[in-house]
């Protein structure tokens, strides 16, 4: 494995059974993700990019080929390996939020470090902190259906953010958001990709993200069409 | 983690307080039901009790073995003295005697000849000593068509068809012929004060009530009755207790081989009704199992449902890295609470409800107008042990079983499956 390396996907297929043939989502898929990088994974309904962003995230498993992911093979993880993956190394930020409704903003955000089994004091720290970098400190006692759809996009960023992860895959996390609202989240997501060097992984086809990526993957049929790298990127 | 859990579970009417409210709802009409079917199997029962066979009853060991004959010349003698003793030695058993006898009732026209007459199926019940609620028993005074109760000696009632049937109204006299306990020819005048219908074929055909007095006047049975009806305190029947309280009677008197040696005998030891008592609880068995079964399946469904709609929250948490197994045993304690919050809340209400349709019963003596079967004429429950635990069947293991059903999907699926389901 690369040094710098955070993700190295090689000869990566992936098939789903569809009546009685195979639908194969992803084919013959090569990529490697640096540390800190910035990147979209960009295409139109059914090109792949959720498909590859579930088995990154250890969601799924390759059909065949490999993924390896912070030096974990995915396909060869137990179930349990996984959850431990995703539990301390990955974050995830969804289309939908999806906020536990019933709980407040800080317990949301609190979920994760919860499953880590850390103290109490330590975890209001974290918190607090999360909620800090995001502007929420005044929304801590609200719950989710009191919250705009921005301010539960951040939520949902703190939530991901705040076990300070290696690496935060996003689905279309600006799908339900207005213009203004995208820009603030993903100028937020760019800040802490810069301050606390957070790999971040999109799938997404919305033109407001993309202007914002360092790397654009560009997927078709699932296979990679075409790979950029921003001039000025700092990756 | 467990109070995070357990602040979701408060806070989410649809995961706790709504469930909570339809497994007591299941469970209350369960737990209802079988009172409710135990109570109606038993009324039957308590019909046959009241009228004919008690839930325990003491004769004389000829008179058991000829019972269908109805051997008044084989009664049982000093009466009195027998009723201290079991009075004493079974304080929570209400006895009362009676005498069953048969003649033919003769009705006059106004020269004193014989207008009208027909056989008579008699029975001599102590509606005046005040010592016991025969009246009440029978209930009499719901029965009575006509007229008035027996207030006086020398008054007795007739079965309204009968009446008819002789053309006989209250404030006429009648004349029983019949033989004595001794086997003499009898003669006895009554004042018919009213006439009844208890609604079953049997006793409305041809019958003649008196009080016990006026028919141990009329067959010479001084201190003396065919039978000693015995009705435990708790108002039905309880086999196990009945048997058990003979036995201990008889075993009394086990040595004595006299003809005339007091014999007790529980209402399932009498003729057929053994096998009707088998049969009753049979029935309620079967009854109350298929409306266990199907609340069961009602609840098992809700559970099913319940963690079914939660499949999305299941994707947040794995994808959080929550373990799989993690999610299921959540799963399982919240479904174990909410099984036996709902089961305990149920179980008390339906227990409410029961006791009050077991102390005062509902009315349907309207409905019974002219049934010709012996029907009871009020509905009442009755409280059983059962009805205790019987809720726990649908209200928390079906309630588990339905939950670990659902949960199975949390297995089967894949996480991206679960993940899928989320957005949608």
């Amino acid at each position: 494995m690369e040094n710098n390396s955070i993700i190295r996907i090689k000869n990566l297929t992936k098939s789903f059974p569809m009546g009685k043939t195979q639908f194969t989502a992803l084919r013959n898929i090569n990529l490697i993700l640096g540390k800190g990088e910035f990147t979209g994974l960009i295409g139109p309904s059914g090109s792949g990019k959720t498909t590859l962003l579930n088995i990154v995230g250890s969601l799924d498993s390759p059909t065949s080929g490999e993924a390896w992911v912070l030096d974990h093979s995915i396909g060869k993880l137990t179930a349990k390996q996984a959850a431990q993956l995703r539990k301390e190394k990955l974050g995830f930020i969804f289309q939908s939020y999806n906020l536990l409704a019933v709980h407040t903003v800080f317990e949301n955000v609190e979920f994760p470090l919860l499953l880590l089994k850390m103290g109490a004091s330590e975890r209001k720290k974290m918190v607090m902190d999360a909620l800090e970098w995001l502007g929420l400190t005044d929304k801590v006692k609200s719950k989710p259906p009191q919250l705009s759809g921005g301010e539960c996009q951040r939520v949902a960023i703190a939530r991901a953010m705040v076990k300070k992860p290696s690496l935060v895959l996003a689905d279309e996390p600006t799908a339900n958001l207005d213009a203004a609202n995208s820009h603030h989240i993903l100028k937020t997501m760019e800040t802490l990709n810069r301050e606390l060097k957070t790999t971040f992984l999109f799938a997404t086809h919305d033109e407001k993200v993309i202007g914002y990526l360092h790397r654009k993957i560009y997927l078709l049929d699932g296979k990679v069409d075409r790979d950029e790298r921003k001039v000025n990127s700092e990756k | 983690m467990i109070k995070f859990l357990i602040k979701g579970l408060l806070r989410d009417k649809s995961r706790s307080r709504v469930p909570i409210i339809v497994v007591a709802v299941g469970v209350m009409l369960t737990v209802f039901m079988n009172a409710y079917i135990t109570g109606f199997m038993g009324d039957t029962i308590e019909m046959n009790a009241r009228f004919s066979h008690g839930h325990l009853k003491v004769m004389t060991r000829a008179y058991a073995e000829n019972m269908s004959q109805i051997p008044n010349d084989l009664a049982l003698m000093n009466v009195e003295e027998l009723l201290d003793e079991l009075n004493e030695k079974m304080p929570r058993v209400l006895w009362a005697p009676r005498i069953q006898f048969g003649g033919l009732v003769d009705a006059p026209d106004e020269l004193g000849e014989t207008r009208s007459q027909g056989p008579a199926m008699g029975m001599g019940i102590d509606l005046l000593s005040g010592k016991t609620n025969e009246a009440e028993r029978l209930n009499m005074e719901k029965s009575l068509v006509r007229g008035r109760m027996i207030q006086n000696p020398g008054e007795s009632l007739l079965s309204e068809e009968f009446s008819q049937k002789l053309n006989v109204n209250p404030g006429d006299e009648v004349t029983l012929i019949g033989s004595t306990m001794n086997g003499a020819m009898t003669m006895y005048n009554f004042k018919v004060v009213g006439t009844v219908s208890f609604g079953t074929e049997a006793m409305d055909r041809g019958t003649i009530i008196a009080d016990i007095e006026d028919a141990r006047e009329a067959l010479d049975m001084y201190d003396a009755a065919g039978e000693l009806f015995g009705f435990l305190e708790e108002g039905f029947y309880d086999d196990e207790k009945a048997i058990l309280l003979a036995e201990q009677f008889n075993m009394n008197y086990e040595g004595d081989s006299d003809d005339y040696t007091p014999v007790m005998k529980a209402l399932s030891q009498q003729g057929s009704m053994g096998q009707y008592v088998t049969m009753a609880d049979v029935w309620t068995i079967y009854i109350s199992t298929i409306f266990v079964l199907a609340m069961a399946l009602v609840l098992w469904n809700a559970g099913l449902l319940g963690g079914l709609r939660r499949y999305g929250e299941f994707g947040v948490r794995l994808a959080m890295g929550e373990e799989k197994s993690h999610v299921y045993r959540t799963l399982i304690y919240e479904s174990v609470f909410i099984g036996i919050a709902g089961t305990v809340v149920g179980t008390a209400v339906g227990l409410g409800f029961a006791a009050l349709v077991q102390k005062y019963g509902i009315d349907i003596s309207g409905m019974m107008e002219g049934a010709s079967m012996m029907f009871p004429t009020s509905i009442r429950t009755r409280i059983t042990p059962t009805d205790y635990y019987i809720g726990f069947i649908p209200g928390l293991l079906s309630t588990v079983i339905g939950t670990m059903l659902a949960g199975i999907g949390i297995y089967k699926r894949k996480t991206s499956q679960l993940f899928k389901e989320l957005e949608v």
